[in-house]
């Protein structure tokens, strides 16, 4: 038994495999489900009902989206040019620090027009720092940033725990960790009222729609899709790869910068460590699942907030563990590869 | 200052060294066995989760210590064959692949632990493997109590390492190993298997995994909670690197990332509030990167690492 390339991939084939591959992980989640003892259709049945059944539910699904697609798009975009960012939990981290400094009152002194835009910029600008950091190590040494930047997801979020207990600490707080809280001015302006959906789940899809652009319509976008498929040839063809790559790298980290600073503009008001529930990790998976196509990670990344948000509901009322959620997630993304195998490839005798 | 300095002279700190390398010289091994076949198992973080809690869940429903080592090796080489499916026949990125393989077993990890242990004011605990004397050796003065004073898994793993540099420098296994993750198309020409050869080495390697998560719930600590494993894997990962894929120099790769981690534990105490605790549990990641710094250049890298193998395509 082997495989073969298949010489033309069947457009129904490419986008039923991810549909596929969801479907056969919600299979697998559901034999543990059933060990537990919980019926299992109800338990899906609940998750759908959790995460869509009413108006706040809803807006409450997509505003747990809303940094998913960020840090989606922030992993999409760098594995399309075989730049493995695997430290957008730390570039979020980074982002979310650098807002809520620059955005308290200790801060920038700005009215909220010009805050808010200052603020978004600065923390993915801290965002695209650090991830600046690990492809210099990498283009200069030669040291892999797989490593590297797992490593440095651990030391940010020591350095926001250590600026929270430090100079950043909120003295209000009765002790807790917590940085202080940003002014008022700097809140972002609510989609829906008395929920907690802000409009940057807007910039979110609007970002989507402009990186899908630039990489379907521009000469910058055929150029990263190029040096991922074969840098070789890439480099031989006379585009410089190397700028190419620090390109990728500030647009990739500064997304993930920009999630964090508008969970802390949008959602919080402040940091804490645990400010994100591994969206940085997330974001691998739900750019995987779309293939890396950033309209795909806009619905993948509700997808997978309708799963979390879901479980917990669910795992309230049938009490089943809500880990339940990140096993389904998991068991999408192997689910995932092997389908994009069989799409890719027939298996021959 | 020369408190400072002092600490070198405490078997306490000795001892302590070769606590904290145990997990990470199980772990370097399995990783290192893993890339040695040309394939890199980013799994590691999440099959030491699995190994930590399905060999403490073991000892706690009454099995034996051994056996919960056992069960988690197992275990470990479970996730290491879903890995290898994944990875070797099917040829999907092994980065990916092994993230997938982490966030998997981590998840599945917590979610046995949940069901089986509903949740409580404090987390259960159990009898852990004990300071193991050995004849002699532990009674010699500051030798002995630096040492000799460790638990059995700890002896296993030092013996391991040496054990695993003489199989895969000086026996035929071991070169067929190194071929496979050298050139996978001549080690076929030469008749070997290379996709049996690499999911056994990443089946073992994986085991090992499991085995250093172990020791953490049977061994260093009593009891088993999430995110316990904390980046242990990632510093496995980058000491391969820093041992140029050599078992021997794992070990002491291992053994000088724990020295000074050790030490530094110790240092805390002396220098107390002055310097933020965080700075200190940086460390041991900041090392792991600053030892991939000096050793990027210079180590050899298996040519054929995260190369997929498909027979008759170059």
């Amino acid at each position: 038994m082997r495989l073969e390339r298949r010489a033309s991939v069947p457009v129904t084939l490419a986008v039923a495999a991810p549909f596929g591959a969801v479907l056969v992980a919600l299979l697998l989640a559901g034999i543990l489900i059933a060990m537990t003892g919980a019926p299992v259709l109800e338990a899906y049945r609940r998750i759908l009902i959790s995460a869509f059944g009413s108006k706040s539910s809803i807006t409450e699904t997509l505003t747990r989206a809303t940094p998913l697609i960020l840090t989606g798009l922030a992993v999409a975009v760098a594995f399309r040019t075989r730049l493995w960012n695997i430290g957008a939990e730390g570039q979020f981290y980074s982002g979310a620090l650098v807002a809520a400094m620059l955005g308290s009152q200790h801060g920038l002194q700005l009215p909220g027009a010009a805050l808010i835009p200052i603020l978004m910029v600065a923390g993915a600008a801290a965002g695209a720092i650090l991830m600046l950091a690990p492809l210099g190590l990498r283009l200069r040494f030669g040291v892999d940033e797989v490593v590297t930047t797992l490593l440095l997801n651990f030391i940010t979020i020591l350095t926001v725990s250590m600026m929270i207990d430090g100079p950043l600490k909120d003295p209000m707080a009765f002790g807790w960790p917590q940085s202080v809280p940003i002014v008022g001015d700097a809140f972002l302006p609510k989609l829906v009222s008395r929920s907690r959906l802000h409009i940057g789940f807007l910039i979110a899809i609007g970002l989507a729609l402009l990186i899908w652009l630039v990489q379907e319509r521009t000469v910058f976008g055929l150029e990263t899709r190029a040096a991922g498929l074969n840098p070789a040839a890439t480099t031989f063809a006379g585009i410089k790869v190397n700028r190419l790559l620090v390109k990728v790298a500030c647009i990739s980290g500064g997304l993930a910068g920009l999630a964090g600073a508008i969970e802390v503009l949008g959602v919080k008001g402040y940091v804490t460590t645990d400010l994100s529930p591994g969206f940085g990790y997330t974001g691998i998976i739900v750019a995987m699942l779309a293939g890396l196509n950033p309209i795909g990670v806009v619905v993948t990344a509700i997808f997978v907030a309708t799963i979390f948000v879901g479980s917990d509901g669910m795992s309230r009322g049938l009490g089943v563990p809500s880990f339940i959620a990140d096993v389904i997630v998991a068991l999408s993304l192997l689910a995932v590869l092997v389908a994009l195998v069989l799409t890719n490839y027939r298996i021959r005798r | 200052m020369t408190a400072a300095l002092d600490l070198f002279a405490s078997a306490g700190l000795w001892a302590a060294m070769l606590r904290i390398a145990t997990p990470l010289i199980f772990g370097t091994l399995g990783a290192l066995l893993c890339e040695r076949s040309g394939v890199l198992n980013l799994g590691i973080e999440g099959i030491m989760t699995f190994g930590a809690m399905v060999g403490w869940l073991t000892v706690y429903h009454g099995g034996d210590l051994w056996l919960g080592l056992l069960a988690a090796a197992l275990a470990g080489a479970a996730f290491g064959l879903l890995h290898a499916l994944l990875t070797v026949p099917l040829g999907v990125s092994q980065h990916v692949a092994g993230l997938g393989i982490t966030l998997f077993a981590s998840s599945l990890a917590y979610f046995i632990f949940r069901l089986a242990i509903p949740v409580s004011g404090s987390p259960p605990t159990i009898v852990p493997f004990q300071v193991l004397q050995i004849p002699l050796l532990s009674n010699f003065p500051f030798l002995g109590e630096a040492l000799f004073h460790q638990t059995a898994p700890t002896y296993v793993a030092i013996l391991l390492a040496l054990l695993l540099g003489y199989l895969l420098g000086a026996t035929p296994l071991g070169l067929a190993i190194r071929i496979v993750g050298e050139n996978p198309h001549a080690a076929e020409a030469q008749g070997l298997d290379p996709i049996a050869i690499r999911v056994g080495a990443i089946a073992f390697g994986s085991a090992l995994m499991g085995l250093g998560g172990a020791f953490l719930t049977l061994s260093a600590f009593n009891s088993f909670f999430p995110t316990m494993v904390q980046g242990r894997g990632w510093v496995c990962i980058a000491l391969v690197v820093f041992a140029s894929w050599r078992p021997t120099r794992a070990l002491l790769g291992a053994l000088l990332f724990a020295l000074f981690d050790a030490y530094q534990l110790r240092l805390q105490h002396i220098v107390g509030k002055a310097v933020p605790y965080q700075l200190f549990l940086m460390l041991p990641y900041v090392m792991s990167i600053v030892a991939l710094l000096v050793m990027a250049r210079r180590a050899r890298v298996p040519q054929a690492l995260m190369q997929p193998f498909r027979r008759g395509e170059r």
